[in-house]
């Protein structure tokens, strides 16, 4: 049984169409990323998924159940962290927030006290359990929220913009520990971001979502393919050459210093890195080399580009 | 996959997660503790004021207005000062800022009732006003003045029952009236009209038998008397024996019919929400 199901969801607002005949299916384990540009939908599917949103035509269901009908059901078996707001409670030490919230889903003190302790370590939240929660910086107060979240063990673990206004030291800590909390449990995740840094790292699946509806759905490489989005090589040679024009299957994009540098475009469904390299370097002294991968930004922007959005 | 199960005894744990809350709501509201002294200070000095001015108005009546003889007046005074910050007759503003702000979103993704989780934030709040606030008021009226106290063991549990009603009552009004927010844009219009007219028909400023006789009647018909001036009465000893039944029931009549309202705004509002953006 799928984890999240929706089928023809529909949410309209006042003078627009959130969300338009979306069907998606994510199964237990998958690690899926959300984008789309601001107002593209994300949120509100979001919000429809955990029951805070009534859709206006179209199914829901998580984990099996329609939030609408049994928003508890679904409350106490997915963890949800809006990047934006907080689920803690801001006058009171961090320490407590967690002790209420275990409460509140009704945990078995012993392990309750273990799965903080766990969480607080592998997220190094020690120093900062006796501050109040209005004196944590950004990246500790989303540290705090995601184990708030996962304090009671969901099965799906749905993320909005958690990395929202973090440096790239905190990002780098809060992916490293998704990465082996899900290794550990196999939690699913749900995560909408505008840092493809986290896609890259998190996800092996991406769902991109345009004026509501699905326009992507499948893997990161093959999101970049789609859109005929290319790798480059970028070649420094040993001397100042002729431009690298006559090379199997690949495009000069550009040649600097009179040929010191030149960078190649290719598809990589038609030839590889390596076989580049050989075709060159069997002609001219190659010094250095880099690969730059396809900008996902720029294949999002290219898929709404085809889809007639600017 | 999952090592810590929700547990299987859902008997003793919505008690337990309950008072969590209500330690919670204590717990935040003791941090502000130069703001307890503050309110306690003003309620004092306010108390000796009105102690006086009823006490000049007994005078001036001869002997008892109401059914209200002099110690009773000054203990009507000091009680209503003492339960002043207890009670929240002046209402709250969170649960309306939250739909504003659309974190009330948080509160639905989690698995409890909003109006429950509230409700033990705020007993929380009121325990906390009752010790830094409202006993010291009391002590120091009694200091003061000669106040009637409770006449027998009885009438002490049953006001200490009814103050806890009456902290329900004021709730669960204010909590309808910050539902409200869910519709209207701004509802400080509405939130001054309740404390208008709260403060009036409650009996903070005059009992409510000492009210004209059309005015007491519409005081009787709201909920208004439940948050202060029952348990002022039987605090003060101006109802006994089966007044205080009848006392107790009316204010659980509004408990009920009030948290009752609040759920089904509630749920109206849940399905009108739209918390845009974030």
């Amino acid at each position: 049984m799928s984890i999240i199901e929706t089928r023809d969801l529909v949410r309209d607002f006042k003078r627009t169409r959130a969300v338009d005949h979306l069907t998606l299916a994510v199964e237990p384990g998958e690690a899926v990323g959300y984008i789309g540009a601001n107002g593209a939908g994300k949120s509100t599917t979001i919000k429809m998924l955990t029951g805070i949103l009534k859709p206006t035509s179209g199914t829901v269901r998580t984990c099996g159940i329609d939030p609408m009908r049994d928003r508890i059901g679904v409350a106490r078996r997915v963890g949800v962290v809006f990047g934006q707001r907080s689920q803690l409670w801001w006058d009171l030490p961090l320490r407590e927030s967690f002790g209420i919230l275990a409460a509140i889903h009704r945990l078995d003190p012993a392990a309750a006290a273990a799965r903080t302790d766990r969480l607080v370590e592998q997220l190094e939240m020690g120093p900062q359990l006796g501050t109040p929660v209005r004196s944590l910086s950004l990246g500790q107060r989303m540290r705090a929220e995601i184990a708030a979240a996962l304090l009671h063990t969901p099965e799906l673990l749905i993320l909005d913009e958690p990395t929202i206004g973090l440096d790239v030291l905190s990002k780098q800590r809060l992916r490293e520990f998704l990465v082996a909390e899900r290794r550990e449990r196999g939690t699913t995740l749900l995560l909408t971001t505008h840092d493809m840094g986290d896609i890259e790292r998190l996800c092996d699946r991406v769902l991109v979502v345009d004026h509501g509806r699905l326009a992507f759905d499948g893997t990161l490489p093959g999101l970049a393919a789609t859109v005929g989005a290319q790798r480059m090589l970028v070649i420094d040679l040993a001397e100042p050459s002729l431009d690298l024009t006559g090379v199997p299957n690949t495009t000069l994009v550009e040649s600097e210093s009179g040929g010191l540098r030149q960078r190649l475009a290719f598809d990589a469904e038609a030839t590889t890195a390596a076989a580049v390299l050989a075709h060159v370097s069997a002609r001219h002294g190659v010094r250095d080399l880099t690969i730059e991968e396809p900008d996902i930004e720029d294949v999002v922007r290219r898929i709404y580009a085809a889809s007639g959005r600017g | 996959m999952s090592s810590v199960a929700p547990c299987a005894c859902p008997r003793p744990c919505p008690v337990k997660t309950f008072w969590l809350l209500v330690r919670a709501g204590f717990r935040r509201h003791s941090t502000y503790r130069l703001a307890l002294l503050a309110g306690m200070t003003t309620n004092s000095v306010f108390g000796i004021i009105r102690a006086y001015i009823l006490l000049a108005a007994l005078a001036s009546a001869g002997a008892s207005i109401g059914g209200y003889d002099a110690s009773m007046a000054v203990a009507f005074v000091w009680w209503g000062q003492a339960l002043l910050g207890t009670v929240n007759l002046w209402g709250f503003a969170e649960v309306k800022d939250r739909v504003r702000t659309g974190d009330i979103a948080i509160d639905f993704l989690r698995p409890l009732d909003p109006q429950l989780a509230y409700l033990a934030g705020d007993l929380g709040r009121a325990g906390i006003n009752l010790i830094g606030r409202g006993i010291p008021a009391i002590l120091l009226g009694a200091l003061l003045f000669d106040i009637a106290w409770p006449p027998s063991g009885l009438s002490w549990a049953a006001g200490a029952v009814s103050v806890l009603l009456a902290v329900i009552v004021a709730f669960a009004g204010n909590f309808v009236i910050n539902l409200l927010a869910f519709w209207l844009v701004e509802i400080r219009g509405i939130t001054l009209l309740w404390m208008i007219t709260g403060g009036l028909l409650c009996g903070l400023y005059l009992p409510v038998p000492w009210f004209p006789d059309w005015l007491r009647t519409v005081a009787t018909w709201s909920p208004f008397p439940s948050m202060l001036q029952q348990p002022i009465d039987i605090l003060a000893g101006r109802v006994v024996g089966a007044g205080i039944a009848t006392s107790l029931a009316i204010q659980l009549f509004w408990v009920t019919a009030l948290l009752a309202l609040g759920q089904v705004v509630l749920r109206a509002g849940r399905r009108r929400l739209e918390v845009q953006g974030g």
